[in-house]
């Protein structure tokens, strides 16, 4: 199998703070990755460092290598704008822009960038919010405002916009954390339903949601990649012991 | 007496002090208001609106060319001052996390508690003296934009701190560049903090009398021109009040009142323009349900 994404020896930093230590990781084409983890393992931190969001933090820093298709997302001539188009991300809690309409959040990413061709708008939200089960739900209030729908749904609408820029990759940051179970359900299924045409990378609290959805799961503790394979494996017959621990609840 | 009886009396009292507080410092504000009123309506009228200051005494002079002077010096304030606060604001808050942002954000402290009559010898000495231009409009401008600055400056940088770090990590991750993610979400959801320390400069500048002495200076004729010395309401007031005539008093407080009069109209009418409008996504409305309908 193709992998996507490929780690090397990479080392992210906030001031002082290791919080990700030399990690390697193969993140395959067309599947759902999980990771897991104790709080401020630095989970969050290693998808982030993957579309070159960890840099907008003050102080946070980046060595090693992220590639992406084989070329280093970390090169000085890679530009981080065109990275974040091909790797989006939807983050812990819903953001959907306040100031904007249903519509134009969907296609804040386009607008944003210049375009402004209504046609070519008006079919990638359509598309985009079809593709994140959303359309059904919000096609008569289009102009309503952004956070005007539930948190779920506000979770969805955050989807929709980080696919109507047409990423080859999706990294989600605890997406479904704030939300309750049905609404959490909906997004795990759209995330099945979204793998045939996305690499996803999920970093989960919830191991059951890790176990339902993910092909592939890394463990990580302390900033370190502990474990990495399929699911099943990591869930059923982990290699090491830590890994075992954390599965069955008996630290984290 | 129990606990929870302590802590409720405790309460009442805090909040009925805090009361009495708000209400000591309402005192000064409403006596100020209710005096200017009582003592400025009788002066206003078209004539007192629209003639010019003659500064005699007698009847028939008014404050015409004062208002217009004011408006105009606050007008080239605010084109010189406004730009200049708010990029100043923005570079602060979004690229300022470097050692020469922070020098900047206390230089800006430093400068919004300067003492006026500094800024007005400083312009003075800049654009009066070295520039060569004399006692002028454009001097006086300058000397209250250097007073606006650093009140915009500090106003839009915590504006844009207040909104929410995820927005801007939401659009950036979209793929959307710095400096449109900053033009586009940071500022439309700052927009009413701009808008309000904006006008709290514009405010604050309307009334400044000390540098204008030394730059605007005074003139009692019609001036429209930016190199000419202008006449300015907090200029015609301190001048009248310092004259033994009974009239250019009555005419002073008038002219006070007019100048609360324009900050507050400022205030008000800009906060109407601000409010949220849905014109916008009503035409996206309009569409969608004529495309849906056209399913169906």
């Amino acid at each position: 199998m193709d992998d996507k994404i490929i780690t090397e020896d990479l080392n992210a930093y906030f001031g002082e703070v290791h919080a990700v230590k030399g990690v390697d990781i193969r993140i395959p084409k067309n599947a759902i990755t999980a990771i897991i983890g104790p709080s401020g393992c630095g989970k969050s931190t290693l998808i982030r460092c993957m579309n070159r969001m960890h840099e907008v933090v003050r102080g946070a820093r980046v060595t090693g290598r992220v590639l992406l298709d084989g070329k280093d997302v970390y090169d000085p001539h890679m530009d981080p704008v065109f990275v974040r188009t091909k790797v989006g991300m939807v983050f812990q809690k819903p953001n959907p822009f306040p100031t904007m309409s249903i519509y134009d959040n969907v296609v804040a990413g386009l607008r944003l960038n210049g375009e402004k061709d209504w046609k070519k708008l008006d079919a990638v939200v359509e598309k985009s919010l079809k593709l994140a089960a959303l359309w059904d739900e919000v096609k008569h209030q289009l102009d309503a405002s952004g956070v005007s729908i539930s948190g779920g749904q506000q979770q969805r609408l955050c989807i929709a916009r980080a696919l109507a820029v047409e990423p080859e990759v999706l990294l989600l940051d605890e997406p479904c954390s704030a939300l309750d179970p049905i609404a959490t359900a909906k997004i795990e299924d759209l995330l099945f339903d979204l793998k045939d045409k996305y690499t996803i990378v999920i970093v989960t609290h919830n191991m059951q949601q890790a176990a339902r959805i993910a092909d592939f799961t890394a463990f990580m503790y302390l900033g370190e990649m502990v474990e990495f394979g399929e699911t099943k494996k990591i869930f059923e017959s982990p290699e090491k012991e830590l890994t075992e621990k954390y599965i069955t609840g008996r630290f984290g | 007496m129990n606990i929870y009886e302590r802590r409720r009396i405790k309460n009442t009292l805090a909040s009925g002090l805090a009361l009495a507080c708000v209400v000591l410092a309402l005192i000064p504000l409403v006596y100020i208001l209710a005096e200017v009123v009582i003592k400025g309506a009788p002066a206003l009228s078209w004539e007192f609106l629209t003639s010019r200051t003659v500064g005699t005494g007698e009847p028939g002079e008014g404050i015409g060319n004062a208002i217009v002077g004011t408006l105009l010096l606050v007008f080239y304030a605010g084109l010189i001052g406004l730009p200049v606060g708010i990029l100043t604001g923005i570079y602060v808050s979004e690229y300022g996390n470097n050692r020469f942002g922070t020098t900047v954000r206390f230089f800006n402290d430093v400068l919004a508690n300067f003492p006026s009559i500094v800024v007005g010898l400083l312009a003075y000495a800049l654009v009066v003296a070295y520039l060569d231009v004399g006692f002028s409009l454009i001097a006086g401008a300058f000397a209250l934009a250097i007073i606006m600055i650093p009140i915009v400056a500090n106003t839009t940088e915590e504006a844009l701190r207040m909104v929410p770090n995820s927005l801007r990590e939401g659009a950036l991750a979209l793929g959307v560049p710095r400096w449109r993610t900053v033009l586009k979400v940071m500022l439309t959801n700052a927009r009413s903090g701009i808008v309000t320390g904006s006008l709290l400069s514009i405010a604050r500048i309307a009334g400044e009398t000390a540098p204008l002495l030394l730059t605007a200076f005074y003139s009692s004729y019609w001036s429209f021109s930016p190199t000419e010395p202008v006449a300015s309401l907090p200029l015609t007031i301190f001048r009248n009040y310092n004259s033994p005539s009974d009239v250019l008093l009555e005419q002073a407080w008038g002219a006070s009142l007019v100048l609360i009069l324009i900050v507050l109209s400022l205030n008000i009418g800009v906060r109407i323009l601000m409010r949220p409008r849905k014109r916008k996504h009503k035409a996206v409305k309009r569409r969608w349900m004529t495309r849906l309908s056209r399913k169906t």
